[in-house]
């Protein structure tokens, strides 16, 4: 009868071992021309898996490699790295792989440490904590979403342009789902005429900037998330170093200038941008998406003059328009983030509280408009004349 | 007749009507007879040449006016146009 040790001497005699370095340069580094790539296998443990793996590598437990490496690796000729810890158990996992009839099976030797040590890059695998598959349960139960889409949700950057009517529901929802980072540009501080509609403030927070309010209630509300406050007004001086950090872009602003900015900056950038706007009983909402459909101003080419903009003398809006219309582009925005269903893009979508009435228009890409017909890198942004804000 | 569907900020040239029921053969003659009925709204869909202004759209059905035959663009019995201006408000 052999002793651990005796063994551990006999299958390192018999199994193949390769160093770090030589992994890294077959593996990560590329193949040499005209070959491919040795698969590679992490056998480790769930704890150990999750604080870190070598890139591209899978990961199949030692326990259920047996079990499962046909399904992984079908052809018994393909050249497969095994790695773990030390370099222990990926030696015996090699043994067993051998009498599998792989022919190909290399064992790292030194395993996970020794590729740490040797300073190359890790990676680590999106892990929900026991309190994350908790509060997101209802979303992972869903398999249009899952952990997967539970952890894109959790990596995803939204900038809202504006904490006000629309700011408050969309941001709020996207606060609940999980929504990682959150940005919010916003100048304005917190006034009594605002809670009428404005659920992200209250009574306390009354001449609080509203990116202040806003963070306090949306890290109440989710601590997963992080607030970042912009507490200014875009300018065609700012505008592309604020946006160029998000993935998307929900539009609440509430004058002209900023609308027509934000969509030259975003066609610039590539940033898809959820498009809503209300006054009195109706809203407006749209989805542009960078490289495809039409954008603002292949809708509305240029801004209304001083004194046609409707909204500048008969300022009012029913308060909960805002919470319905705000409330679509936070289903557009988390749609986007997933890459599932069918956004808004093409398609103007209005909606009449009074008479509780949806319409679906057909919005086409303008191929003659100024904007998006051209050279993104040509795209130059235009401060328009602050004219009319419809305020509080 | 067709059904004109005016925009809240409009509604002020109609009463408060939001639907208003015309006979015309195009969407100028939609503008002309609307303008007849409701003194004062053609200005705010038309500029002083006569064109659409370039933050108003019309849509005969769920169709855009300048994807179609512009101002020409047939308008029958029973078609929905709606006027739909460009509008600002997130409410700050």
């Amino acid at each position: 009868m052999a002793t651990f040790n005796e063994l551990l001497t006999q299958v390192k005699a018999s199994i193949h071992e390769v160093s770090v370095e030589e992994t890294k340069a077959r593996v990560l580094d590329g193949p040499p021309a005209g070959g491919s790539a040795p698969v590679l296998i992490d056998v480790r443990e769930r704890d150990e898996y999750e604080q870190g793996f070598v890139p591209r590598a899978q990961w199949i437990p030692r326990g259920f490699l047996e079990i499962k490496i046909e399904d992984a690796v079908p052809e018994h000729d393909t050249e497969i790295i095994l790695y773990c810890a030390g370099g222990t158990r990926s030696a015996l996992a090699a043994q067993a792989l051998g009498q599998l009839g792989y022919g190909k099976v290399s064992s790292m030797a030194g395993g996970f440490r020794a590729w740490k040590n040797a300073g190359y890059a890790f990676e680590r695998p999106r892990v929900l904590s026991p309190e994350q598959l908790k509060r997101y349960s209802r979303h992972i139960m869903l398999p249009e979403v899952g952990e997967v889409g539970q952890g894109k949700l959790l990596d995803a950057k939204v900038l809202f342009l504006g904490a006000g009517g629309l700011g408050s529901p969309s941001s709020l929802y996207i606060a609940a789902a999980g929504v990682g980072t959150i940005g919010i540009v916003d100048d304005d501080v917190v006034d009594e005429s605002n809670l009428q509609r404005q659920i992200l403030h209250n009574m306390e927070r009354l001449g609080m900037p509203k990116v202040e309010s806003a963070r306090k209630t949306l890290q109440a509300l989710n601590p997963d998330v992080n607030v970042v406050a912009h507490q200014t007004r875009l300018t065609s001086e700012n505008v592309l170093e604020i946006i160029a950090g998000y993935d998307v872009i929900i539009d609440g602003a509430d004058n002209f200038p900023t609308r027509y900015l934000l969509n030259d900056a975003a066609l610039k950038l590539h940033k898809p941008v959820i498009h809503a706007s209300i006054f009195r009983f109706e809203g407006q909402m749209t989805t542009f998406l960078p490289d495809s459909g039409p954008c603002y101003r292949c809708l509305y080419p240029d801004p209304p003059p001083p004194g046609m903009a409707p909204s500048c003398q008969e300022a009012g809006v029913l308060g909960v328009l805002p919470g319905l219309v705000g409330t679509v582009q936070a289903t557009e925005a988390i749609k986007l983030i997933l890459g599932v269903g069918e956004t808004l893009s093409g398609r103007l979508l209005v909606f009449d509280a009074l008479g509780t009435k949806f319409r679906t228009l057909k919005l086409r890409k303008d191929s003659e408009c100024r904007v998006c017909s051209k050279d993104p890198a040509e795209i130059e942004l235009i401060d328009y004349e602050q004219f009319c804000a419809l305020g509080g | 007749m067709a059904t004109v569907r005016i925009p809240t900020p409009l509604r002020k040239y109609t009463q408060g009507q939001e639907e208003v029921s015309i006979a015309a053969g195009s969407v100028r003659a939609l503008i002309d007879a609307l303008e007849s009925s409701h003194p004062g709204i053609r200005e705010r869909i038309c500029d002083d040449k006569g064109a659409v202004r370039r933050f108003v759209n019309i849509f005969v059905g769920d169709e855009d006016i300048r994807f179609l035959d512009g101002l020409d663009t047939p308008v029958k019995d029973a078609d929905e146009v709606s006027i739909v201006p460009a509008i600002a408000g997130g409410v700050g």
